[in-house]
């Protein structure tokens, strides 16, 4: 007489769940986040909370378009940890509907209509904010002034709100370019690097005090937190290892042959998100390979395009287009890079026996 | 990483959580108390089931041949105690379906008396097919779970003119530590066994593997084997599944069992220490397989132990010995809890397969609340057979059950690390299991369908013949009839 | 002047092709064999009629134009639903399907009087027997097809489910909780 149905397959388990994972992730985003909500003020305060607020939102409209019971699957903190990583990546000052638009588009284009959960085919984020930067190209490209929490020309409350919901007034006074933005125009009129970096800081771009995205300045934090989320096991150092050292050796072969037009790895690794893309995007379960061999063939792909597009493209910032790609790519490189299976060999074939 | 590029020698695997502290320390019980009935399934291994020739209402003794083997890949059964046989009928198998099999009932008379000893003085003085011989007739297979007739495997090596025989003591499943105490407290027996079984194979070397994580059974092994140079008793690291035999020859001997072969075709060979054990209690004392150490742990046992039982003991039986608290009790599982079967009900027998009667509670179990796939690939690092579980689960369940098997679904041995690691709690072993047996099903099916063709086909051209002789027949008779009436046509033209 | 030798020569081009393309189409036809034979060939071909039509022809031809759909045959089971599935190029969700049980004839032995109505018509000559012997149904080979049990005067043959042993046991599908499924 049976009495449930049978269980089979391990009935132990190491204890792991996605919504720990999620919570690991964003442990180790905070510090960063921390730092760039302080550097930038209330507006970007505004604009984040909008932001997770609205992907939130999108997702259980979602759920319940389809039929399903949204709490539990909003628990499990992916699409707050979306909305968080789309937030980190815009200009702190954008308007409100820049967060709203940006969490649709990541969590219905780019996540629930491929079926949810583990199913889609790119990063949610970036497909957010490369459908962004294309749409809106100005409000993409304003960078505010670094102006922290509690100094004199950080906005106020009410200002920020007023900057959140009715735009930038005064935009010559509190924006400017970021540094790859500059060297991209002062290429175009035939300034040099020396020129152009005269005022360029190397510590303060370490740090973060520069111009950027809501919380992607920080190499310093960003880096210490990935470097924490591999000591907890909850991504490899493939992936950030060899993106990072693929730019690295091309901007520096290329730094070595004519430092006047190509930036040196430190400013590159210093710039643009660097450190926020290589260990937190790229990394990302659904959307990169699933082998060591295959991931590391992934972070080379994504480091090389990233130079490529920076250096030669149109655009000064290409990780978000880089990932993309290389999303595209991660299909093809499962299929061919896979483990090889105990007693066959590389092609599926039973090994032949040794003569001895 | 680099591991793409070399040979590694682990590959996989996961560091389970032992749980093994509350039985490894205790000395082996022997006082079980003899159970009234014993339950004897009639098949306790892989092939053919025993045949029984005993009849209800026979008295046994103890250690008296039961059920003879059937074929080439069979073993006996003997009774495990001394009785009377009551029934042989179907009873509910220790399977996670309780479907019925075969058995024979024996209630026993509380003396538990030996069948006179067929025991040898000296067997090393025996033929290798001798020794191959008695094992099969004491009806041992392998007992660490795979329940392989030890005979044939001794037979296989023989044959394969293998060089190295590797005993498994390894025990990598969290809870176990039945074979930890065996090679603690009888450890000199054992490593007869393994003289016993390099004779038996005619080969001279042995390499003794034992987890890292038991260390007095290392050193116990290592004692009593110091006086047979050519057997080495080596540490192994311990991550499951160290045990997994094609995972513990590449360890081993840097060798890798090719697919669709047999570990003894490249000259080694493994069996389990509880399997040496048998064999020298067979061979010195003339003893058959009629009882083993059995593991019983979990949070609902309140005095979890391991202890010596005859075959046929029901769990329920056990589980009152070990103070099982049935409230508490979540899941039975028969095994260790990466590979073991849930068990429905405790009515069932324990046989020379089990390992160990695990009572878990809750709070020990996997949640069983299902996420999708992230994609994270855990499991395919924890894989030992490099396969890629995500990939074959995620076609399963769509039903691309094709797509499955050309990823490797054959080569999956159940060994449950991926299961372990998803962060999902999907019951990946579950789907293999399934689509393995739907697989197999199909095949079936497709069988059937050839053969209900070839018989329908004979039947018609049966049909074809029979009108064929009915026609015949016919135009016989029409021209006898004719002949007939010619013949007495000509005689009256005649008169 | 330009449009005109435009149109033209398009025209020309246009008949040429055309006119290889009908050399083609006679001189390198490649000859198959009619779908309707080659899903009559999957077919068991035991004419039962559990399908509703009136023998595998029938049912082949209907198939064939689209009338049926390929999970059709239950002696054929999941298995032949496939393969029909992979010929017609059909798209098949067998997830929806539920296995036809299969089921299979057996004689009660207290009723039967021997008469061999039943394995004149078996149609894989699954029932052995004598006249005037008790007849019994040899389980493997019967395909379900139910003609013994319409034939028999003293109804003593019954369907019944294959039984469950051991032997036949499988692992049943885990099923996913209703508020995760994902929404393909």
């Amino acid at each position: 007489m049976i009495h449930r149905k049978p269980n089979s397959g391990a009935h132990v388990g190491a204890g792991a769940s996605v919504s720990h994972i999620m919570r690991q992730v964003i442990l180790a985003l905070m510090p960063a986040t921390a730092f760039g909500l302080w550097c930038f003020g209330w507006p970007a305060l505004n604009l984040f909370v909008i932001t997770v607020t609205s992907a939130v939102f999108f997702e259980a409209f979602c759920l319940r378009l389809s039929g399903r019971i949204a709490k539990p699957v909003i628990m499990d903190g992916s699409a707050v940890l979306t909305g968080w990583l789309l937030a980190m990546t815009l200009p702190p000052w954008a308007p409100w509907w820049i967060g709203v638009v940006g969490s649709g588009l990541a969590i219905i284009l780019g996540k629930q209509v491929y079926g949810g959960l583990g199913q889609n085919l790119f990063n949610p984020a970036m497909l957010a904010r490369v459908a962004l930067l294309i749409s809106f190209p100005v409000e993409l490209t304003t960078w505010a002034n670094v102006s922290p929490l509690f100094f004199s020309h950080s906005p106020g409350l009410v200002e920020s709100w007023h900057i959140t919901f009715f735009g930038l007034e005064n935009l010559d006074a509190s924006t400017g370019a970021t540094t790859l933005g500059y060297i991209k125009t002062e290429f175009s009129q035939h300034h040099l690097l020396s020129e152009s970096l005269k005022d360029y800081s190397g510590v303060l771009s370490f740090i973060g005090w520069t111009r950027g995205s809501l919380a992607e300045t920080s190499t310093l934090l960003l880096g210490l937190g990935g470097v924490w989320l591999i000591r907890q096991g909850i991504i490899q150092w493939h992936i950030p290892v060899a993106l990072l050292l693929t730019v690295t050796v091309l901007s520096g072969f290329f730094h070595s042959i004519d430092d006047q037009h190509y930036a040196s790895p430190f400013l590159h690794l210093n710039s643009g998100a660097m450190m926020c893309v290589a260990f937190f995007i790229a990394t990302d379960y659904v959307t990169s390979p699933n082998t060591k061999a295959g991931q590391l063939v992934f972070g080379a792909g994504c480091g090389l395009l990233i130079f490529v597009i920076r250096t030669w493209g149109a655009y000064p910032e290409g990780a978000a287009f880089a990932i993309l790609l290389m999303n595209a790519a991660t299909p093809l490189i499962d299929h061919y890079i896979h483990p090889r299976i105990y007693g066959r060999d590389r092609k599926g074939k039973p090994l032949e026996i040794p003569k001895s | 990483m680099l591991s793409f590029f070399s040979k590694q020698r682990i590959r996989g695997g996961v560091h389970a959580e032992e749980h093994k502290a509350a039985t490894a320390a205790l000395t082996i019980v022997t006082s079980f108390p003899l159970p009234k009935k014993l339950y004897i399934p009639l098949q306790q291994h892989v092939g053919k089931p025993a045949e029984p020739l005993i009849r209800v209402g026979d008295k046994v003794l103890k250690g008296q041949l039961l059920a003879y083997s059937q074929g080439m890949i069979s073993a006996p059964v003997h009774a495990p105690s001394s009785g009377i046989v009551i029934d042989v009928n179907d009873y509910p198998a220790p399977h996670p379906s309780a479907l019925p099999i075969r058995m024979i009932v024996l209630e026993t008379d509380g003396k538990d008396e030996w069948i006179e000893a067929q025991a040898v003085a000296d067997p090393f003085l025996l033929t290798p097919e001798d020794i191959s011989l008695r094992v099969g007739a004491a009806g041992i297979v392998g007992l660490g779970g795979a329940t392989f007739p030890t005979a044939v495997k001794l037979n296989m090596g023989r044959e394969n003119h293998i060089d190295t025989l590797i005993i498994n003591g390894s025990e990598c499943e969290p809870y176990l530590s039945c074979d930890d105490r065996l090679m603690q407290e009888r450890a000199g027996q054992i490593i007869d066994g393994v003289r016993l079984m390099l004779h038996g194979m005619d080969t001279e070397n042995a390499v003794v593997a034992i987890e890292d994580n038991k260390p007095q059974a290392f050193l116990s092994m290592q004692a009593a084997a110091l006086p047979y140079p050519l057997i080495k008793v080596i540490q192994i690291p311990t991550r499951y599944p160290m045990g997994w035999d094609r995972q513990l020859i590449r360890y081993v001997t840097g060798k890798e069992v090719p697919v669709g072969c047999r570990s003894s075709e490249i000259g080694v060979t493994i069996h389990n220490v509880g399997t040496a054990y048998a064999v020298h209690n067979a061979l010195r004392h003339g003893q058959p397989l009629v009882s083993r150490v059995i593991t019983v742990s979990g949070g609902a046992v309140a005095r979890p132990m391991n202890v010596e039982v005859p075959l046929g003991t029901l769990i329920s039986e056990l589980f009152s010995f070990c103070q099982v608290d049935s409230e508490l009790t979540a899941r039975i599982i028969m095994g260790g809890p990466m590979m073991g079967d849930a068990l429905p009900q405790t009515g069932l027998p324990t046989v020379k397969a089990t390992s160990g009667v695990l009572a878990l509670t809750q709070n020990e179990l996997k949640s069983d609340q299902e996420q999708p796939c992230i994609r994270c690939a855990s499991c395919v690092s924890v894989c030992p057979a490099g396969l890629r579980p995500l990939d074959m689960a995620n076609n399963i369940r769509i039903n691309q059950l094709d797509v499955a098997v050309d990823l490797g679904l054959k080569d999956c041995i159940s060994c449950g690390c991926c299961s372990y690691i998803c962060p999902s709690n999907i019951p990946l072993v579950q789907y293999f299991k399934y689509a393995s047996g739907e697989v197999a099903a199909r095949q079936q099916a497709q069988h059937k369908s050839e053969q209900t063709k070839r018989l329908i086909d004979a039947r018609n051209a049966r049909m074809e013949r029979i009108a064929q002789q009915q026609r015949e027949e016919e135009l016989a008779r029409i021209a006898a009839k004719a002949e007939r009436e010619r013949l007495k046509a000509e005689q009256e033209m005649a008169v | 002047m330009y449009v005109l030798s435009a149109i033209v020569s398009l025209t020309l081009l246009g008949l040429i092709l055309g006119l290889l393309l009908g050399i083609a189409a006679k001189y390198l036809k490649v000859e198959s064999s009619p779908i309707v034979d080659e899903l009559e060939s999957l077919l068991p071909g035991s004419q039962c009629g559990q399908c509703g039509f009136p023998g595998c022809r029938p049912a082949a031809e209907a198939l064939a134009e689209g009338k049926a759909s390929a999970t059709i045959c239950p002696p054929g089971g999941s298995a032949l639903a496939e393969q029909i599935a992979a010929l017609l190029g059909l798209d098949l969700d067998l997830s929806e399907v539920k296995e036809p049980e299969l089921l299979v004839a057996r004689v009660s032995e207290a009723t039967c009087t021997g008469c061999t109505r039943c394995f004149k018509v078996c149609p894989t000559d699954a029932i052995v027997g004598a006249p005037k012997q008790i007849h019994a149904v040899v389980a493997d080979a019967c395909i379900g097809c139910k003609k013994c049990v319409e034939i028999c005067p003293t109804e003593c043959l019954q369907m019944h489910p294959v039984e469950v042993t051991l032997r036949n046991w499988r692992w049943t599908k885990p099923v996913l909780p209703v508020a995760s499924n994902a929404l393909c």
